[in-house]
């Protein structure tokens, strides 16, 4: 049989799926015993049990200074920044793209400034964020919002604007006005699009915000990462990297299955 | 009543001419096809009535008064594709126009307005055979289901002209000959003017009461580009069909057949299933 027509079934597929990772695991510890072998203080690849006793600690005991959970109050400090920012973003990105999408007089006023502002590389602002927003929440925040803002927007523009023009025209025959036209027609059909765009945005989102954190802040994840980087305390780095990825891959099946729970028909529309 | 009259009518888009010096008068609750070859501006001529492309010269009246400049309730249409929202139930997709005509800040209504805009939806989705699929989204229907679908939510806003787009173009024969005999059937019950555009001239002389082709009568290379497309023929149906009388056409008659609840096994298969059908195969065998 060629290998075209090989079909794994369910549990094969699962095994496959989860090989490189158990793969990436075991290269991990092979490399980590070799190097404490060799070197009993080595910090680069600390031993399994050093990174759970880690975990633990930063997740489990409070902190001697402050009295905080480090990982806890870093992770809410974080996903709050990261909400605040793509909640604005969200917002600001529907409006400007359904309103660019269907009316071609404020295609004409807006769309030339959304390209241009998508293009400035959002991390050359961040000092004119701190210098004049202030090193405080807001800066990071804005940074967000100026760098996945423009995209979001152009994309649900080009949503909006994709749907057949047969669709607008039948909803004039059914008296509808722009306005119901906008709220009726095109913006249930451009939410799916939006939870999409929220969700291939996530990544550049949590660059922006570990940039901002690693520059100033006095939390976070970013923050964590670049203060114990002077340690070189891979046994913090290594969780928090892990930790963070995990959070985004939650947050990225959570907005999927919200789309698929909200919006049925635009599964089968396909 | 719905009379459309055209009057010198041109279409240019740049230097290119499509139509040329249209004039036309429709009757009141006429059926007209359009039929030509492909490119000469028959979908164009539908759309500037419907109110989606201008006239560059003329003017087109509708019952005496000038058409608006853009597509309103009193011209309902249906494409071959796109008619329906695909984000909205059956029973939401037919609701739409009242719910929208009414409701001008939300477009929804909401109790006893809702209620009875609910039933008068489920009473043209019966109307149209589509009773039991009201919760269902148009991309769980098939084609014609989805094209009885889009005649339901026009028809909903009682249009005096209805305008089709090949609006059966893409179905398989035995459901466009159901679609046709439904089609037929709301022609002679509701008051209104339909005028459609189709590639079939068979359907053209099943359904209509006026045929007219448009051609371009000089079609050389070099002069495509500035003549455009007149009216070649204009034949009047005979003997006549009008609209509500019965007629001596016999496929006129079945006006049961568009109701699949009524066809029993023969709904959706075109297979041989032992009267009649089994008898024209055998003849053909």
């Amino acid at each position: 049989m060629r290998l075209v027509n090989v079909r794994p079934d369910r549990t094969v597929r699962l095994m496959l799926g989860l090989l490189p990772f158990v793969l990436l695991v075991m290269a991990y510890v092979i490399g980590s015993a070799a190097r404490l072998a060799e070197n009993p203080n080595d910090k680069l690849l600390p031993a399994l049990s050093t990174l759970a006793q880690t975990i633990n600690t930063l997740a489990f005991v409070p902190d001697a200074r402050t009295g905080n959970y480090i990982l806890w109050t870093d992770t809410l400090a974080s996903l709050t920044r990261l909400a605040w920012g793509l909640g604005i973003s969200t917002a600001s990105a529907l409006v400007i793209g359904l309103v660019t999408g269907i009316l071609p007089v404020a295609r004409a006023a807006l769309a030339p400034v959304v390209t241009f502002v998508s293009m400035v590389p959002p991390l050359a602002l961040l000092p004119i964020l701190f210098i004049v927003l202030g090193l405080g929440e807001v800066s990071k925040i804005a940074l967000i919002v100026i760098g996945v803002t423009p995209i979001m927007a152009r994309d649900l523009a080009l949503a909006a604007a994709a749907l057949p023009r047969e669709q607008i025209v039948k909803a004039e025959t059914l008296s509808a006005s722009s306005w119901l036209i906008a709220c009726r027609v095109v913006l249930p059909q451009i939410l799916p699009r939006l939870i999409d765009s929220l969700r291939l945005q996530l990544g550049p989102a949590f660059l922006f915000l570990i940039a901002a954190e690693a520059i100033s802040a006095d939390a976070g994840l970013g923050y964590r990462i670049f203060l114990v980087r002077r340690y070189l305390a891979m046994d913090v780095i290594f969780p928090y990297v892990a930790w963070i990825t995990l959070l985004s891959v939650l947050i990225d099946i959570g907005l999927s299955t919200l789309r698929r729970r909200l919006f049925p028909w635009s599964e089968m529309a396909r | 009543m719905s009379g459309i009259e055209i009057r010198n009518l041109w279409k240019e888009y740049g230097d290119q001419i499509v139509l040329e010096n249209i004039s036309l008068t429709i009757a009141p609750r006429a059926f007209v096809a359009l039929v030509g070859p492909s490119g000469c501006g028959k979908t164009t001529f539908l759309r500037m009535i419907l109110g989606q492309e201008s006239a560059t010269r003329g003017e087109i009246l509708l019952d005496g008064k000038p058409l608006p400049k853009e597509p309103g309730p009193d011209r309902g249409v249906v494409y071959q594709r796109y008619s329906v929202f695909p984000h909205m139930t059956v029973l939401g997709n037919v609701m739409a126009g009242p719910e929208m005509r009414t409701a001008r800040i939300l477009g929804r209504r909401f109790g006893a307005a809702r209620r009875a805009i609910a039933d008068e939806a489920r009473a043209m989705l019966a109307e149209v055979g589509l009773a039991g699929s009201e919760d269902k989204y148009p991309a769980q229907l098939s084609g014609g289901m989805q094209q009885r679908l889009a005649l339901a939510q026009a028809l909903m806003m009682k249009p005096r002209v209805l305008l089709l787009d090949e609006p059966f173009g893409a179905l398989d024969p035995g459901i466009r000959a159901d679609i046709h005999a439904l089609m037929r059937r709301l022609w002679n019950e509701i008051e209104m003017t339909v005028i459609m555009v189709t590639h079939d001239l068979r359907e053209a002389f099943t359904l209509s009461t006026r045929i007219i082709a448009f051609e371009r009568r000089r079609d050389r290379p070099e002069e495509q580009a500035r003549y455009g497309a007149t009216i070649a023929q204009d034949i009047l149906i005979w003997p006549p069909r009008v609209a509500g009388r019965r007629t001596m056409y016999e496929i006129d008659l079945h006006s049961l057949r568009d109701d699949p609840t009524t066809m029993g096994q023969f709904a959706g298969t075109t297979r041989p299933t032992g009267d009649g059908h089994a008898q024209t195969y055998s003849a053909l065998g």
